[in-house]
């Protein structure tokens, strides 16, 4: 199972602190649009930001026509072999998550976990909610188990 | 130069023309960008005297020094300025959310609007290309859902981010405001009618250039402590409760403005507590851009013909339209601020307005025929609400409050003006000043008119640091210093909810600016700035025609005892008054009509200004 960032969208206030970040770790400037994780507010008031869920036989790496992308067996990160990617945005398209853009162009950009960071991801280190992990689809399913049964369990306390 | 973007863009409405032009460092040491670059821009772009809503009355957009950057709680803001169709002095606001970060992202500090479109428009800037687009169809339309999601629909990219007016702005009220980012709002002094005098719906951005800066790895370790420090016990109230916490606060030192000022504490205060309105209304709590914070505190009414009204919450117009109106019911005060919001009005003016009305309601001024068969009662809160879109809409005698209390007033006679709660035209804020003397003289000084965020000088008075009743002259110099330090805080541009975790504080501030700038700078030049700010702003008011008289206090403040609480009896005597704006003018180097001396301009690089001192002396 590949670890991901994941965002708990009860926590997530907007703040764009990941964004900031993580185009700065990625660019040595600030920039939302640069970021590899990004941040959505809808009216009234949500807020979620989203990035690579390292997808098993990801459907951007199939999609893309010049086999620019790869998927790392070990960790699941998507590398992006600029010398391939010519920005044609196939990949972009079929991403679920709107985690994959084209910006700095002309190639894309993909979460790659901060591997070269021994801190790991630094969008979790920053997120001043606390609001981000680094987690797997059967740990999220685990706390979605649990959370329901603790629901469970309050209700039949209230019926008793 | 890192991080200024060194453009200022120009448009003219009636042309439809514009053009851009580069500043270079000596304008960013000396002014920094925010109040600094709005000052500045406004007395060498407006013709003196004209009206604020001519069309040559510039509406100019700044961003902070240190926008579009991670440094805390200062990413998203940005200033707005023009002459104020309220008090017909300095017009500034600031705003935050997300607009800020991104007018300069777009590649611009300062944007400057003048001129009036034929029909509504919006401005569209996408970097480099402008655009003037057609608003008819947003025209009569609410600011967040009508107009800002509608020109993100429109323009197809949810990134964009809108600066707009409601119907308040269209209809010129004189405290209408400019909406962003859903909840955020450049608030006072009616710079919204400027804007809807001009035709101008709004300003659409979107941004894609990054922002450098000189000292990244440098820059970022500071950011890593200033986030702890923002994290922790210097904003908790504002993580918590939020400004809301202040209704108790206030209630219990007799500062809390009731039923149009008529008393200082609230019966019911308990009812609209921050920490009742935590409990039971607030369902998110959300932040602005680079905010480890978070204070919009997003709440939303749970029952009653109000039912699903959405507002964010902050103690003034909690107050406002809350304890100021005798209203108890957070439902109805929740839907007043949303319709503050959506028709776009500031939120504190619109409450003391409505409160100011109710008085004269009371005392028989004006009449239920009047007022559209509305009972305009202390405590309705339905009439409270109902009487606000009249307001905005300029409905029946709604059109006469629109003018805000000084022009209602006027029109309404029957000694209404002493209750008229303002300053230079510029409605009360949230705190009853009769029994907070520094506070008084910080109000009576302030220049955009009543105004505790010029100064914060009601932090000596509540935090016990001063004798709160006694007016001495040691409060002059006080008075001076929270200004100029206000000054520096408004052009970086730093949120005034992190206040506290600056250090020095001048000395953290300098040090931020010079590692995102590049540019060498010292706390005390930091100091001197912000004084030169607050000169120059004086002069502008002053060429507007400004004199001593001007510096007062509402008849109310200083005619009416307060009646009750631990403040019992404080009012501030014009006695009191003089004694403390004698020793505010010899701080600044002024003479006693309030002008500033040749010495003082040369000492702080304004003698190009001198003319305008001498005129007045």
């Amino acid at each position: 199972m590949h670890k991901f960032v994941s965002v708990d969208i009860k926590k997530c206030s907007g703040c764009r602190v990941c964004e900031y970040i993580c185009s700065m770790d990625k660019t040595k400037a600030f920039n939302p649009n640069h970021s590899r994780i990004r941040v959505s507010r809808l009216y009234p008031h949500t807020n979620a930001a989203l990035n690579c869920r390292l997808c098993e036989d990801a459907p951007c790496v199939t999609a893309c026509p010049r086999k620019a992308l790869t998927q790392t067996e070990e960790t699941g990160v998507i590398a992006v072999n600029d010398n391939l990617c010519n920005g044609c945005g196939w990949c972009v398209k079929v991403c679920d998550f709107g985690a994959i853009a084209i910006d700095p162009k002309p190639t894309v950009r993909i979460c790659d976990l901060c591997s070269e960071r021994e801190e790991g991801p630094c969008c979790i280190e920053w997120c001043p909610e606390e609001a981000l992990e680094l987690t797997t689809n059967d740990i999220l399913a685990q706390k979605a188990r649990i959370e329901a049964i603790q629901r469970l369990e309050q209700a039949s306390g209230e019926n008793r | 130069m890192n991080a200024y973007t060194g453009k200022i863009l120009y448009v003219d409405l009636t042309t439809g023309s514009y053009r851009t032009a580069s500043f270079d460092e000596t304008l960013s040491k000396n002014y920094i960008g925010g109040t600094g670059f709005g000052v500045k821009m406004l007395i060498d772009h407006l013709k003196p005297g004209i009206d604020a809503l001519d069309p040559e009355n510039p509406l100019i957009y700044v961003s902070g020094a240190v926008s579009g950057t991670m440094v805390p709680c200062t990413a998203s803001k940005f200033g707005v300025f023009a002459k104020s169709p309220a008090t017909g002095f300095l017009g500034e606001a600031y705003s935050t959310g997300r607009w800020g970060a991104e007018l300069r992202m777009a590649g611009y500090d300062i944007l400057v609007i003048t001129g009036k479109a034929k029909k509504p428009v919006y401005l569209w800037i996408n970097d480099n290309s402008v655009q003037i687009k057609n608003a008819v169809h947003l025209w009569g339309k609410t600011t967040t859902c009508e107009t800002e999601e509608a020109i993100r629909k429109e323009l197809g990219d949810q990134d964009i981010r809108v600066s707009c007016i409601g119907q308040a702005g269209e209809n010129l009220c004189k405290f209408a405001c400019i909406i962003n980012d859903h909840y955020r709002a450049a608030g006072r002094t009616g710079l919204g009618a400027v804007m809807g005098s001009k035709n101008l719906k709004g300003v659409a951005l979107r941004g894609t250039n990054s922002v450098t800066v000189a000292e990244p790895d440098e820059l970022v370790k500071m950011c890593k402590d200033l986030y702890e420090r923002a994290k922790g016990p210097a904003t908790v109230k504002y993580r918590t409760l939020g400004t809301a916490a202040n209704m108790l606060t206030m209630n219990a030192q007799a500062a809390l403005p009731t039923r149009n000022y008529q008393s200082a504490t609230f019966e019911n205060a308990e009812k609209v507590s921050g920490e009742r309105i935590k409990e039971e209304f607030v369902v998110k709590t959300q932040g602005c851009s680079a905010c480890p914070c978070r204070c919009e505190h997003i709440a939303i009414a749970k029952e009653g013909e109000y039912k699903g009204a959405v507002a964010r919450i902050e103690y003034e117009p909690l107050m406002a339209m809350g304890p100021h109106c005798g209203v108890d019911d957070p439902n109805a005060i929740i839907k007043g601020i949303e319709i503050s919001n959506q028709y776009g009005m500031d939120a504190i003016s619109i409450g003391i307005v409505v409160g100011f009305a109710m008085e004269c309601y009371e005392k028989g001024l004006i009449t239920k025929e009047q007022t559209g068969g509305l009972e305009l009662n202390f405590g309705d809160g339905h009439a409270m609400v109902e009487f606000a879109k009249m307001i905005a809409l300029r409905e029946g005698i709604g059109d006469v409050f629109a003018e805000g209390c000084k022009g209602a007033a006027k029109i309404i006679g029957g000694g209404s003006e002493k209750f008229a709660n303002h300053i230079k035209g510029l409605e009360m804020t949230g705190y009853d000043i009769r029994g907070l003397k520094t506070a008084a003289l910080g109000y009576a000084v302030s220049r955009r008119g009543a105004d505790h965020q010029r100064h914060g000088s009601y932090g000596h008075d509540l935090g016990g640091k001063v004798d709160r009743y006694k007016a001495e002259p040691a409060r002059g110099k006080i008075v001076m210093a929270d200004e100029d330090l206000y000054c520096i805080l408004d052009s970086i541009i730093i949120c005034k909810f992190t206040r506290g975790i600056w250090n020095g504080p001048y000395d953290d501030i300098a040090r931020v600016y010079s590692l995102v700038t590049g540019i060498p700078m010292t706390g005390e030049e930091l100091r001197k700035t912000g004084e030169r700010i607050s000169n120059l702003a004086r002069l502008f008011n002053i060429r507007e025609g400004l004199t001593r008289k001007d510096d007062t206090l509402p008849y109310r403040t200083m005619n009416d005892p307060i009646p009750d609480g631990v403040a019992k009896g404080s009012y501030v005597s014009q006695e009191e008054l003089d004694l403390m704006l004698d020793a505010y003018y010899e701080a600044r180097g002024w003479s006693n009509r309030g002008v500033p001396s040749d010495e003082k301009l040369d000492e702080l690089g304004l003698s190009d200004y001198a003319a305008i001192a001498a005129q007045a002396r």
